[in-house]
């Protein structure tokens, strides 16, 4: 099923942009976290927690769940709003975010916060994890259990690696993704949000990474393009993603840093600065107004 | 002295046993399983068994997926790589994120002494007590890992399992019975405690008899689970002997010496001399006359308990 509903991608879109929200008010309000790759993130993200990905947020540790291995963990301001939201805990514990006696480290910890599958932060870890789960997975056969949705999924249990572009630069990535491709891990699907930025400047100038797609082909992996703020397209190659057999599939999500505040897009010192008040405050008006854009 | 019996077959063997008896039970190799011992478990179990390559970040990142999935991933390459090219895999996801996986730390100390000081490890031990909820394990003998890795299987958590390369001395029978955490007085005595992890168990034990013949009546405490050290007993030792001598493979600086010097230092003070590598690499020779030549040598241990009795008030 390529096709989703107007209606669908709209509400996905609007959660988006009213995530984004959330994450400015948790930087501004902790004056610590990292803005920039929530933003780039955020249409990806609330396409599989509010979409695609099989979970329950009753019961986070059911065993034939999809995972969603975030390993941009520095963005997990937007991994917590999305799981708060999705109801693996109240949205009210997100105003605790890096504060003192918080389930919301500053960065994800599995053990403390429900529904996160790894502890991410030190990055390049998502895909050879990933990897591991997605071989556990196909070791119990991938048979979907009476609680799994309907689905013309292959495989209950599907694993899903959101990776940073920055975070491409660690070997370990590529050590993963040769023993994914080596294992035929149809079940493993990376979204790669590519926007450009890194802590200290461009991607193409800290650490090139083109030929993108390329890499990932040579490297024996399913590759997929996508507007990374379109959410029709995220849907679309999701669903494409599942139906890959043996070899694991890569979204290549073009995104922006920052996306959705003018005066942070494409400057990678929003990557991990906080908003002063009169920053939050125009920024704040901004998201407003792009919420407003979808609901008109 | 002891007949020898080759440690990586004991723990290929061990191995296997743990693969019928769990199916959950899955070993990783990062391409050396014909050095580890490893490929006897692939020979038995095929599709319970993944080679990474010449990878080992990634096998430990991969072995934390199984674990977080349900698998008992036994991790296995050489030593050193486990516990410094993939020590930020071992820290995040297995000791922060309780991933749990049994580290295999194969050619630990200078047992791959032809290899040189790149394979050998001197550190491991040091590197992997620092880390929080990381159990730290090393058998003495070939016993003492079939003993020992089906306790390793069971315990909840990560776990460094040090092995080494070569044939070893048969200290024990079938009447061995180590548990995690508890360590084991091998011989008594009063007037020192010789207090020995790994290979240097049996230099110690040699060690003793030559005491004894000077009149030296020194214990030897088998201290086969570094993490968590067996308090109880070292302080024991410590009331009881009034002076300790640690012998282990390993640099003096972190290790069992390093473990046993913060305790009794802070519960007990008495006379401690540590034996082991002081503070540098060895190099490229026989495995016997690395450990006599780097200090190591059963001398090594004599000389140490002598000074430390001496040093007795």
């Amino acid at each position: 099923m390529h096709y989703h509903s107007e209606e669908l991608v709209k509400d996905l879109s609007v959660k988006a942009q009213l995530f984004r929200i959330h994450v400015l008010k948790m930087v501004y309000n902790a004056q610590t976290g990292h803005i920039g790759g929530a933003f780039s993130v955020a249409e990806i993200v609330a396409s599989l927690y509010f979409h695609h990905l099989n979970v329950d947020p009753a019961h986070p540790d059911w065993i034939d769940r999809d995972r969603l291995l975030f390993s941009k963990g520095h963005a997990c301001a937007m991994l917590y709003t999305a799981l708060a939201y999705r109801g693996f805990f109240p949205v009210e514990e997100l105003a605790t975010f890096r504060q003192f006696n918080s389930r919301l480290q500053g960065h994800p910890d599995r053990l403390k916060t429900p529904g996160v599958e790894i502890c991410a932060g030190p990055l390049g870890h998502g895909i050879a994890i990933g990897a591991g789960m997605a071989l556990a997975q196909k070791m119990r056969g991938g048979k979907p259990s009476s609680l799994s949705a309907p689905s013309a999924r292959a495989s209950a249990g599907r694993v899903y690696v959101v990776l940073g572009d920055g975070e491409i630069d660690a070997g370990v990535i590529w050590e993963g993704a040769m023993t994914a491709a080596k294992y035929r891990l149809g079940n493993l699907t990376a979204i790669l949000d590519y926007n450009g930025i890194q802590q200290t400047g461009a991607t193409a100038d800290v650490m090139p990474t083109e030929p993108i797609a390329a890499k990932w082909e040579a490297f024996g992996w399913h590759v997929q393009e996508v507007h990374g703020h379109n959410v029709a397209e995220i849907l679309a190659a999701l669903d494409r993603a599942d139906e890959v057999h043996a070899r694991p599939s890569v979204i290549i999500a073009r995104t922006t840093k920052g996306k959705g505040v003018s005066f942070m897009e494409y400057d990678h010192r929003w990557h991990g600065m906080p908003p002063n008040r009169e920053q939050y405050e125009k920024a704040l008006a901004e998201l407003e107004a792009g919420v407003q854009a979808w609901q008109n | 002295m002891a007949e020898l019996a080759p440690m990586r077959k004991a723990y290929g063997e061990a191995l296997v046993k743990l693969g019928h008896a769990n199916p959950d039970v899955v070993a990783l190799s990062a391409d050396v399983s014909n050095s580890d011992f490893s490929f006897m478990f692939q020979e038995a179990f095929p599709e319970r068994f993944f080679n990474v390559g010449i990878a080992e970040q990634a096998l430990v990142d991969v072995a934390a997926g199984l674990a977080y999935s349900g698998k008992i991933p036994f991790a296995n390459t050489f030593a050193i790589f486990l516990a410094t090219r993939a020590l930020e895999m071992v820290r995040t996801h297995l000791c922060y994120g309780e991933a749990n996986v049994k580290l295999m730390g194969a050619y630990a100390g200078l047992s791959d002494s032809f290899d040189g000081p790149t394979h050998h490890s001197i550190t491991d031990i040091a590197i992997m007590r620092s880390l929080p909820n990381m159990t730290v394990i090393v058998p003495s003998d070939p016993v003492a890992v079939a003993k020992l890795l089906p306790q390793v299987a069971a315990w909840q958590g990560p776990v460094y399992f040090r092995l080494n390369r070569n044939d070893v001395p048969v200290l024990f029978d079938e009447s061995y019975a180590p548990r995690i955490g508890q360590a084991i007085t091998l011989r008594p005595g009063n007037d020192v405690t010789l207090i020995a992890t790994g290979l240097m168990v049996s230099r110690s034990l040699e060690a003793a008899q030559v005491l004894a013949s000077e009149g030296i009546d020194a214990r030897v405490l088998e201290v086969h689970t570094i993490k968590p050290l067996d308090v109880d007993s070292i302080l024991q030792a410590a009331r009881e002997t009034g002076a300790l001598v640690t012998a282990e493979e390993h640099s003096i600086i972190g290790g069992l010496g390093g473990a046993v010097a913060e305790v009794a230092s802070e519960a007990y003070p008495v006379p401690i001399k540590r034996v082991g590598l002081n503070d540098r690499f060895a190099e490229t020779g026989p495995y016997q006359d690395l450990l006599d030549h780097y200090g190591m040598s059963v001398q090594a241990v004599i000389a140490a308990a002598r000074q430390a009795v001496a040093a007795k008030r």
